[in-house]
């Protein structure tokens, strides 16, 4: 379990101001299903003033990020709209009594909705002009250079990791893990020129050992963009199946029976063993085919049966129930063992 | 309100009567059962009592094809190494895209710095082994295969026996990591061809810090950890005893119990699923419908986030578990949630319930009653959930 703060318990279990604002006349929203953690915050601006009368938040995502939020909203209402522009995300991180530093992307994150809100209600293009400072860095959790470079200054970042634990960018694929390096050191030299760092703290290019190429599952690429909506007019790939125990599995659930010595051979030569095994596969297969699938014999050689699995025993699990019941029942027969082997897929 | 421990994957209660068994084995007992005195002597009689208790539990033919080790990932360990360098001149290793890491950050090793070729078997949508993938990965360079027996986070069962016959086929050892598998399916090593499989005390309700790895009589082994005579010199150490001692008799009593237990179990997990299916919706259980341990059920919630489910499920007492990122400290998914490809929008809601035989009715009951309002309580806040139920129209411009 993290070791969050009272403050930070206190404001995901009892958040302010969650929900939706009807009312609101400026939005921000960051964050995506696909990156594990979304906002969406509303402010009622009061046009004459310019104060920020009322806020509330949406927010998908773990403790810290609802507490955040929380915060965010607690923080802004009553300030104008320059007053909350000047909040950074250590504001929200100080208000909780501090986040855990894998957390501190949560608190990023609202600054991140603050700005497109402010930006909204002061008629402000963001960034989607601006290709420099748009340009996607992340992939995995889609963070752009704009967002992690404001990271970098606010916190006084000079370390791959932080950038990390502070943006998410490069905490997936890594593959971004170069230009990342790259930004980061250009900050940092700039941050050193202006005197805000000194030259010992800032990232210099290439300082990082290189990153172990991630190893992903043959054939499996992780989606760097949302994926397709879930909830098509069809919602069948989603539906709720029931889960029943099958009186297959109950059946499973007995003991394994204890495997006595093999007697010994029944004498038959193989076509007539060939003849025994393709009568046991018929007599099972009215248990296969009331699952749902099939069981057909193709061949025989030696002590390997060959069976060809359809419907719901073909595909991937040669159900050990399937072919181990199988093979029980020939050595029952003959005697000896056999093994039953499904045949590849065309 | 007493808690509710439905977290029985991570770690179970130890039971009382193994403790009471391991007790005088700390102050009174304490001898070295290498030693040629009476307090060695009674020491070593013990080891070879609960040895045996073990043996049963897992159908093994001989109580020397169990070596003791310090848990489930030393065995995986040793497993590995073992077959590989028995067999210098087969330089593969096939392994699932959805084992523990005690088997994927040492394949990823290997790979990497010693030169072995690794195959990931994928899964489909229900964590089930594509069989196909694995027999084309089979090949004369093949030293190893490891496959889990279940997985711990979606219970789903593979094939092991039939698995473990296509390795012998093409000349390869069969390794299985079953430390969630034993005491929650029958096993019967004797009556199959797996060469190795892993074990660890504390899934079944013994001490932690011990597991077992059993190795076929004649599977020749190379140990892992060399020094003493112990194990018949395959794991030098002397031996926890109070520790072995304690699993003996979580094996024993597990053994004792089984059969009337698993499907028990199973009821109840059963209940408790279709209990949140039906009053939460949106929601939907991931895994092997018809091959999976008895015990476990992991239900992903839509448009929420694991780790705020279980902190309100906490605060009520329940303890369970989530396969989603912000819990493990990684920024994504579970890999196995990934491997199965389960979409982004429920697998970052992921809960993994995980039931043990000390669970009781009124327990699953008390759950199922928790979950519907914590689960609407975070989908009101969710700026994915409209209030029509379903998703809602929210695409921010930063995403």
């Amino acid at each position: 379990m993290w070791d969050y703060s009272d403050k930070v318990k206190d404001h995901f279990f009892n958040p302010r101001n969650a929900g939706a604002l009807a009312e609101a006349n400026a939005v921000g929203e960051v964050g995506s299903l696909s990156c594990g953690d979304a906002l969406k915050l509303m402010l009622k601006v009061n046009p004459e003033t310019d104060v920020i009368e009322d806020a509330k938040f949406q927010t998908f995502g773990c403790g810290s990020a609802i507490a955040s939020s929380s915060a965010l909203t607690e923080l802004v209402i009553g300030k104008t709209i320059d007053e909350a522009r000047a909040l950074t995300n250590q504001d929200i991180a100080e208000f909780l009594g501090g986040l855990p530093p894998e957390k501190m992307h949560c608190s990023v994150m609202g600054q991140e909705a603050l700005t497109a809100a402010v930006a909204a209600w002061k008629g402000e293009e963001l960034d989607e002009d601006d290709h420099e400072e748009g340009a996607l860095i992340c992939k995995c959790f889609a963070v752009d250079a704009g967002m992690i470079e404001r990271a970098i200054r606010t916190n006084k970042l000079t370390t791959m990791e932080m950038v990390t634990f502070y943006t998410k960018a490069g905490g997936g694929c890594s593959s971004c893990a170069e230009p990342l390096e790259e930004l980061l050191s250009d900050v940092n030299a700039a941050m050193v020129a202006e005197g805000v760092i000194s030259a010992d703290e800032a990232f210099v290019f290439g300082a990082a050992p290189a990153p172990a190429p991630k190893k992903k599952a043959t054939g499996f690429v992780i989606p760097d963009m949302p994926p397709p909506p879930p909830v098509t007019p069809a919602p069948e790939p989603i539906s709720i199946q029931p889960i029943k125990v099958k009186p297959a599995n109950a059946a499973k659930l007995s003991p394994a029976p204890v495997i006595t010595p093999e007697p010994a051979r029944s004498g038959r030569t193989s076509a007539q063993e060939a003849i025994v095994i393709a009568r046991v596969i018929e007599e099972m297969r009215p248990v296969f085919q009331a699952d749902g699938g099939d069981v057909v014999l193709l061949d025989v050689e030696g002590n390997k049966v060959s069976v060809e699995m359809k419907g719901a025993c073909a595909g991937c699990q040669i159900a050990s129930l399937t072919l181990g019941g199988l093979r029980k029942r020939i050595r029952e027969e003959l005697g000896r063992d056999f093994v039953v082997v499904p045949a590849p897929k065309n | 309100m007493d808690p509710i421990y439905l977290d029985n994957n991570a770690t179970t209660r130890v039971f009382p009567e193994v403790v009471q068994e391991m007790l005088p084995f700390f102050s009174e007992q304490f001898g070295n059962a290498s030693s040629i005195h009476a307090f060695g002597e009674d020491v070593g009689s013990a080891l070879r009592k609960a040895r045996r208790s073990l043996q049963a539990l897992i159908g093994a033919e001989f109580d020397h094809e169990i070596i003791f080790t310090s848990g489930g990932t030393e065995s995986n360990n040793a497993a590995i190494r073992s077959a590989l360098a028995a067999n210098p001149q087969r330089t593969e290793f096939i392994t699932s895209a959805v084992e523990h890491p005690a088997i994927l950050s040492l394949a990823d090793w290997l790979e990497k710095h010693e030169g072995i070729t690794v195959h990931r078997i994928p899964v489909d949508k229900e964590g089930r082994l594509d069989i196909d993938a694995y027999r084309e990965a089979l090949n004369s360079k093949t030293a190893l295969v490891s496959f889990m027996w279940a997985n711990n986070e979606t219970g789903t069962i593979f094939p092991v026996d039939g698995l473990a016959e296509l390795a012998h086929e093409a000349g390869a050892l069969f390794h299985t990591d079953a430390v969630q598998a034993v005491g929650k399916v029958p096993i019967d090593l004797k009556s199959t061809e797996i060469d190795m499989m892993s074990l660890s005390s504390h899934k079944l309700h013994g001490p932690k810090g011990l597991g077992a790895l059993y190795v076929r009589k004649g599977v020749r082994f190379r140990p892992l950890l060399r020094g003493g005579h112990q194990e018949r010199g395959r794991r030098g150490g002397t031996e926890n005893a109070p520790a072995i001692i304690g699993l003996g008799k979580a094996a024993d009593l597990t053994l004792a119990t089984m059969a009337g237990d698993l499907p028990r179990i199973a009821a109840l997990r059963d209940r408790l699923e279709e209990g949140i299916v039906e009053k939460v919706g949106h929601c939907f259980v991931t895994g092997d419908a018809r091959d999976r341990l008895p015990n476990t059920t992991t239900i992903a919630f839509e448009y929420i986030e694991g780790e705020a489910i279980l902190m309100l499920l906490n605060k009520q007492g329940i303890a369970a578990s989530s396969g989603s990122a912000c819990t493990s400290g990684s920024l994504e998914p579970s890999h196995v949630l990934r491997a199965m490809d389960i979409p982004f929008t429920a697998a970052h809601g992921a809960i993994r319930f995980s039931l043990s035989r000390e669970t009781t009715e009124a327990e699953v009951d008390r759950v199922i009653e928790a979950v519907p309002a914590i689960i609407d309580q975070l989908r009101e806040m969710s700026p994915f959930w409209s209030n029509e139920g379903g998703k809602a129209e929210f695409n921010p411009e930063y995403a």
